[in-house]
């Protein structure tokens, strides 16, 4: 009896372990979504100010009365931003005063200028642009009220005058925050407010396609090797075992492999998707194996006594009844893999991933960087407003997470069969 | 009667350990056989050999000659999916494909190219099934997954599909251990009906099974042969101390 009481009592308690672990890791999980949405919210936006500058289209005309892209990129644009913004401010003329209100406004200004004077419609004549140039970071985190005023002013990135110079450009309803288009189809830059997240994003898709495309199939291929035509003895126990010891070995160990034999051998491009992909690719293979062959394994010997009893061979077998039932499970050990290999960066180091990449890439062999890359790179940077944007980047990649296990659930619901 | 398989002298070893002794045994053609005996007695081992599913086995050894039609299955001419092909087979638990009935009984045909189009693949199917006795209650549901049917309907879609590749012998291995009397019945029907065309070599744990369906009955007893004969008379005047022992509950 009372036997019985304590058994009770034990499993309560079991019970009780259970929910506060359960608990405990939801609160975490929360407790990092929370203050990294917190953080990175505001990189939504970025302030901009509103300016009316004159362009004279006919100093870029070639001799037939088109577009000379040569003469737009010798133009100085800067000059021209920095001059039409000095006259919202006329009485301010002193060289230092100057140089100072010149810095509250993107270095990058005179370059986005040009872009939106290439991309408008060209028409020769005076031109009145009136445009959306983006301010600096430090007016940009001042106005997100991420700018500490009680620091000294020696201390400050922003001097008591330049506040001034923001807060009338607010009053005046020329500088606002707005929707931080950039973020979203710019690559990296040294300026927050021209960095944007799209490179690392293509970066990412370009070198998971390759990993998927040359893990997989290997590994695939390998597991219906060894499940099916192995014959069990030193060899293959060795290959089973080495398996095992590859899916624990470091990361950068296979960043070393890709450098000596990608780039040192093969002489393939460095930094490029197509060889992280298959750095990653090779991490995530046993990964795959070991899961493909438990879930070959997993399908009723029936099922495969069934098909071989009427006579099909084993590959027939394989290919029309195992791999079918056994594909839901590589699938999942399949995005496992791809999972750990997006947030890889070590083997990536190696082989010159990790490097600041201007351009989005455009092909598998134009050098890139990948999300977990980026990230690591923005928070290492001292700008305040790279704090915002790798919070950001980081709840992307947690999106880009979520998707492909969505995908993964889904396709599972799928393929999946009862019997 | 001509005689379809011949063993003789086999031994089958799993590592170290000798599952048959020296087992000799004619099967006859057109004709049902029970192999009976207690479990571990090394009756569903001698029937796996006779289509060479326990190739599969790693450990598995198997000396001697087995002959079908005085040809050795185990000699260099045979290949195991051919002979696979002659000799179906039938499982103690229903294991029908995860697909439709269709797709269950056409997969045979279609990989050994019995059927040349669409039409000769359906024929077959529908005669297949008409054979197994199960045309009628599924005829209207072919595209229905085979998973779905009763266990008795399963195992007969099961036979369906080994009679689709049109098999000289069809080795059956506890084929209604897991089925009620109703369906267990069916399917002893359908083997009486089917033995005409088909040599069936079926292992049996129930007595009366191979009493009501077979002409001859083999008894094995720990890897051994102990008697072999026409079914009347192991059942009734078995000439050896253990066939008697068992058939009457003794041991077993």
């Amino acid at each position: 009896m009372s036997n019985l009481k304590k058994r009770k009592r034990v499993e309560a308690r079991l019970k009780i372990y259970g929910v506060a672990s359960i608990t405990v890791a939801l609160l975490m999980l929360a407790t990092l979504l929370i203050s990294i949405s917190l953080n990175g919210y505001s990189a939504f936006r970025q302030a901009y100010f509103k300016i009316s500058i004159p362009v004279d289209m006919s100093q870029f005309a070639t001799e037939n009365g088109s577009l000379s892209s040569k003469k737009l990129n010798l133009y100085d644009w800067d000059g021209l931003v920095n001059q039409s913004f000095n006259s919202i401010f006329p009485d301010i003329t002193k060289r230092n005063d100057k140089r100072k209100l010149f810095q509250i406004i993107s270095s990058n200004s005179g370059y986005d200028l040009k872009q939106i004077v290439k991309n408008s419609e060209y028409s020769i004549g005076q031109k009145n642009m009136v445009v959306w140039l983006p301010l600096s970071d430090d007016a940009d985190q001042y106005l997100k009220g991420r700018f500490n005023i009680k620091v000294p002013e020696e201390d400050r990135r922003l001097n008591d005058k330049q506040i001034i110079w923001i807060d009338t450009l607010v009053a005046k309803d020329i500088a606002k925050l707005k929707f931080n288009k950039t973020f979203f189809t710019a690559a990296d830059s040294r300026e927050p407010e021209s960095a944007g997240i799209l490179g690392a994003v293509v970066g990412s898709s370009l070198t998971l396609f390759v990993t998927i495309l040359f893990a997989l199939p290997l590994a695939v291929m390998a597991s219906i090797y060894l499940e099916y035509f192995a014959r069990p003895g030193r060899i293959t126990d060795f290959i089973e075992v080495n398996i095992n010891n590859l899916a624990a070995v470091p990361s950068i160990v296979f960043g070393l492999l890709g450098l000596s034999v990608f780039l040192s051998t093969f002489g393939l491009p460095r930094s490029a998707p197509l060889v992280g992909g298959l750095v990653l690719g090779l991490m995530t293979l046993p990964t795959i194996i070991i899961a493909s062959r438990t879930s070959i394994r997993s399908i009723p010997p029936s099922i495969r006594e069934a098909a071989l009893g009427l006579g099909a061979s084993q590959l027939q077998t394989a290919l029309h009844h195992v791999l079918p039932l056994a594909t839901p499970g590589i699938l999942t050990g399949t995005i496992i893999g791809m999972a750990r290999a997006l947030g890889e960066t070590a083997p990536l180091l190696m082989i010159g991933m990790v490097a600041f990449i201007m351009e989005v890439p455009n092909s598998f062999t134009s050098a890139s960087t990948v999300m977990p890359v980026q990230i690591f790179m923005w928070s290492d940077s001292a700008e305040r407003a790279f704090y915002e944007r790798s919070s950001l980047a980081i709840l992307f990649l947690v999106g880009f997470l979520i998707f492909m296990n969505l995908i993964a659930v889904i396709l599972r619901k799928k393929f999946e069969k009862k019997w | 009667m001509s005689i379809k398989f011949k063993a003789e002298k086999v031994d089958v070893f799993y590592n170290e350990k000798q599952a048959i002794n020296n087992i000799s045994l004619n099967i006859e053609k057109n004709m049902i056989t029970a192999l009976i005996g207690p479990s571990g007695c090394g009756k569903s081992t001698f029937l796996r050999c006779l289509n060479r599913m326990n190739d599969v086995i790693d450990s598995c050894k198997i000396t001697g000659n087995i002959l079908l039609d005085n040809e050795d299955i185990y000699g260099p001419n045979i290949d195991p999916v051919d002979l696979r092909a002659r000799v179906g087979m039938v499982f103690q638990k229903p294991n029908p494909f995860p697909k439709t009935i269709f797709e269950n009984i056409a997969y045979g045909p279609r990989i050994h190219g019995l059927a040349s189009n669409n039409k000769e693949l359906r024929e077959i199917v529908f005669n297949s099934l008409e054979k197994a006795g199960l045309i009628d209650e599924v005829k209207d549901r072919l595209d229905d997954q085979a998973t779905g049917l009763s266990g008795g309907q399963q195992q007969r879609v099961c036979i369906a599909r080994a009679i689709a590749v049109s098999p000289e012998v069809i080795l059956m291995d506890e084929p209604c251990s897991a089925l009620d009397p109703i369906a267990t019945a069916k399917i002893e029907e359908l083997m009486n009906e089917i033995s005409q065309s088909y040599t069936i070599v079926i292992v049996t744990h129930s007595m009366q099974q191979a009493a009501r369906v077979s002409k001859k009955t083999a008894f094995f007893h720990l890897g051994e042969l102990i008697e072999y004969g026409d079914t009347d008379k192991i059942f009734t005047k078995p000439k050896n101390q253990k066939t008697l022992d068992y058939i009457t509950g003794r041991f077993g």
